[in-house]
């Protein structure tokens, strides 16, 4: 068995709105191996954004245990936990999130910052991140000068350039047309193959999940036992490439 | 790292406009600040450069000013003999009595007139003052009604020009020359004749206002004024001549007070619109917020970049200010003055240092301003922000 990337137990998560409690994910339990592709389904509201969240350190769980990378979130601080995020996670948002007064090589430099590296070697890595994305030739565009694909690729250019452990993506070809998405996740997928990047990737669209070794379904908030998915869910979305 | 600064940068250029508003209302602060600092340093330096400090101005006891000392000739004979004073080429004693009287000329500005001082000065008067050179024109003559205008005077009144005629006393007084005192202001603000014709014109033969005696050196001035001062006889207060303008420079005290009144209220309103133009970046930005959080900036990373893009804008506010008063820089005006009761000219003094207090000032206002705004970027939660619209 190989290591284990992600492990969470009861993980739950419930937001007070006014006097009214909202239950997003109730005792969630997950583990997740390096080198896996995982892809998190389920409709609207079934909490797997939240999961991701919780995974990702941007939000902090209301019960249960989670331990990422070796780290269990719920005892780190705030500042560490930003420290942590920069070196061990890359995230990829459905509506890319790039800074738009910041050309794509500046965007995909920007985590970068917070590392050691000379100016010349943030340079450089940040090029070699934009070269595999294959946006070599658009180092200096800004993102309102770059298709919607481009912009997720200079996205996940960010997030991979500081060569994290993790990557996670939330909806990442929910933006796009379905070519540029078929790009996307080719380039998820050889990051995940070619590289050993362990990836956990939201959707909730059965061809992308196709792209995924794994597929965890989401329900109202529960995380649904392996391979089953939600009753009215339809007839197809089972990982295509079931590990 | 912190997040780079050419993320603010370009994002003051993007909103253009705002980012322009913004810093032309700190700037028009700042710009009312110097003006009122300039006036206030050039009227200091006016009154600083008036003084030397070797000569002595003696008036009658109890006296603050010239204008209101009686002082008497008898008086004059009696101390220009006093040891310590500087002699002449005639090998007399450097000492001039002088009388100073207020006169009304019509300004361009001004037609019910202003206040000027006229100066009756002993042959010796004129070069007691060391700084004062001839402009153009010459000095006037013993026994004549002729006047010597200062720079300051020939500017701003029309009929203080040289070769023209001004009328007072007994009669009308030829322009002969125009003076420069440097940056002094005493100088330039008056105009000048000869005691004697002075003094008879104006039926002050025997009581005039005060004389002014070189000493031979610092120590002997202190000594000289000791000495008179201790003369129980002569009953006069000595003083240095450099003492008695410092002095003068309350009179700006009432113009600097309300001119800073006046930027502290501007500077309130000018806190508020950095206030809410960085408040509006804020919110218009809050998704980047949480993106740089995502990417493992921290809340002091975020809040330092806020705060630094409100300084920048407020900083750009203190360059318009400061490019708003430079033109002031050695401009001539003047101010009525509570001592001469007449006017004083001097220059408008924009230097380096009011200069660097504008920035400041124009920092301070956009640390007050973007504080606030800053903080609150800071403190949002990355989810918050990510979803904000």
């Amino acid at each position: 068995m190989s290591e284990t990337v992600i492990q969470t137990r009861g993980l739950s998560r419930v937001y007070k709105r006014d006097q009214f409690e909202v239950t997003a994910l109730k005792g969630a339990s997950i583990e997740i191996h390096k080198g896996e592709f995982v892809a998190l389904m389920g409709p609207s509201g079934s909490g797997k954004s939240t999961l991701l969240y919780l995974i990702a350190a941007m939000d902090r769980a209301t019960e249960g245990s989670i331990e990422v990378l070796g780290a269990d979130l719920r005892a780190v601080s705030d500042r560490q936990v930003a420290a942590w995020r920069n070196a061990h996670i890359g995230f990829i948002f459905q509506s890319f999130n790039l800074i738009p007064v910041l050309t794509a090589i500046e965007n995909v430099e920007l985590p970068l910052l917070l590392t050691n590296l000379k100016p010349k070697e943030r340079r450089e890595h940040a090029e070699t991140a934009l070269k595999l994305v294959g946006l070599g030739d658009r180092l200096t565009h800004l993102p309102k000068q770059l298709s919607g694909g481009q912009e997720q690729r200079v996205a996940i250019a960010r997030a991979l350039v500081t060569d994290p452990d993790l990557i996670l993506a939330d909806e990442p070809t929910g933006n796009l047309d379905s070519n540029s998405a078929q790009d996307v996740l080719t380039l998820l997928t050889r990051l995940n193959k070619e590289y050993g990047k362990t990836v956990v990737m939201v959707t909730h669209d059965p061809h992308a999940a196709r792209f995924a070794t794994r597929v965890r379904y989401l329900e109202k908030g529960a995380l649904l036992p392996e391979g089953q998915m939600p009753e009215d869910w339809g007839s197809l979305p089972v990982a295509a490439k079931s590990a | 790292m912190a997040i780079p600064l050419s993320y603010n940068i370009r994002n003051l250029v993007v909103r253009r406009t705002t980012t322009l508003m913004t810093a032309l209302g700190v700037g028009l602060t700042v710009a009312v600040l110097l003006s009122v600092l300039a006036m206030v340093e050039g009227l200091k330096m006016a009154f600083e450069s008036s003084g030397d400090p070797l000569n002595i101005l003696i008036m009658r006891k109890g006296s603050t000013a010239e204008l209101n000392s009686n002082f008497a000739r008898a008086t004059f004979q009696q101390l220009k003999f006093k040891s310590g004073i500087a002699r002449n080429d005639k090998g007399e004693p450097q000492a001039s009595l002088e009388m100073v009287q207020i006169l009304n000329l019509p300004r361009l500005d001004s037609p019910e007139g202003m206040n000027v001082t006229i100066r009756g000065l002993s042959p010796d008067g004129p070069g007691l003052r060391r700084q004062v050179k001839l402009q153009s024109g010459r000095w006037f003559q013993t026994g004549r009604r002729e006047i010597v205008v200062g720079k300051g005077i020939a500017e701003r009144f029309p009929d203080a020009q040289l070769g023209k005629r001004i009328s007072f006393a007994r009669g009308e007084w030829e322009v002969v020359g125009v003076m420069d005192g440097g940056r002094a202001a005493g100088v330039n603000s008056e105009i000048w004749a000869d005691l004697n014709q002075a003094a008879a014109d104006y039926n002050r033969s025997e009581v005039l206002s005060s004389a002014l005696v070189r000493a031979v050196d610092p120590v002997a001035a202190q000594a000289l004024i000791n000495d008179l001062n201790g003369d129980q006889k002569l009953n006069v207060k000595a003083q240095s001549e450099k003492e008695y303008f410092d002095a003068q420079t309350v009179s700006a005290a009432p113009l600097q007070a309300l001119g800073l009144f006046v930027s502290v209220i501007m500077a309130v309103g000018s806190c508020f619109a950095a206030m809410n133009t960085m408040y509006a970046a804020v919110a218009r930005r809050a998704k980047e917020i949480g993106t740089l959080r995502v990417l493992g900036f921290s809340r002091l990373s975020i809040l330092t970049s806020f705060f630094f893009e409100s300084l920048v804008l407020s900083l750009l506010g203190g360059l318009f200010g400061c490019l708003l008063v430079l033109p002031l820089n050695n401009l001539s005006t003047g101010i009525g003055s509570f001592v001469t009761f007449s006017e004083i000219s001097f220059n408008f003094s924009v230097t380096p240092v009011i200069m660097g207090i504008g920035l400041t000032f124009a920092l301070v206002l956009g640390a007050v301003g973007g504080l606030f705004p800053a903080r609150n970027a800071a403190r949002k939660e990355i989810l918050t922000a990510l979803r904000e619209v």
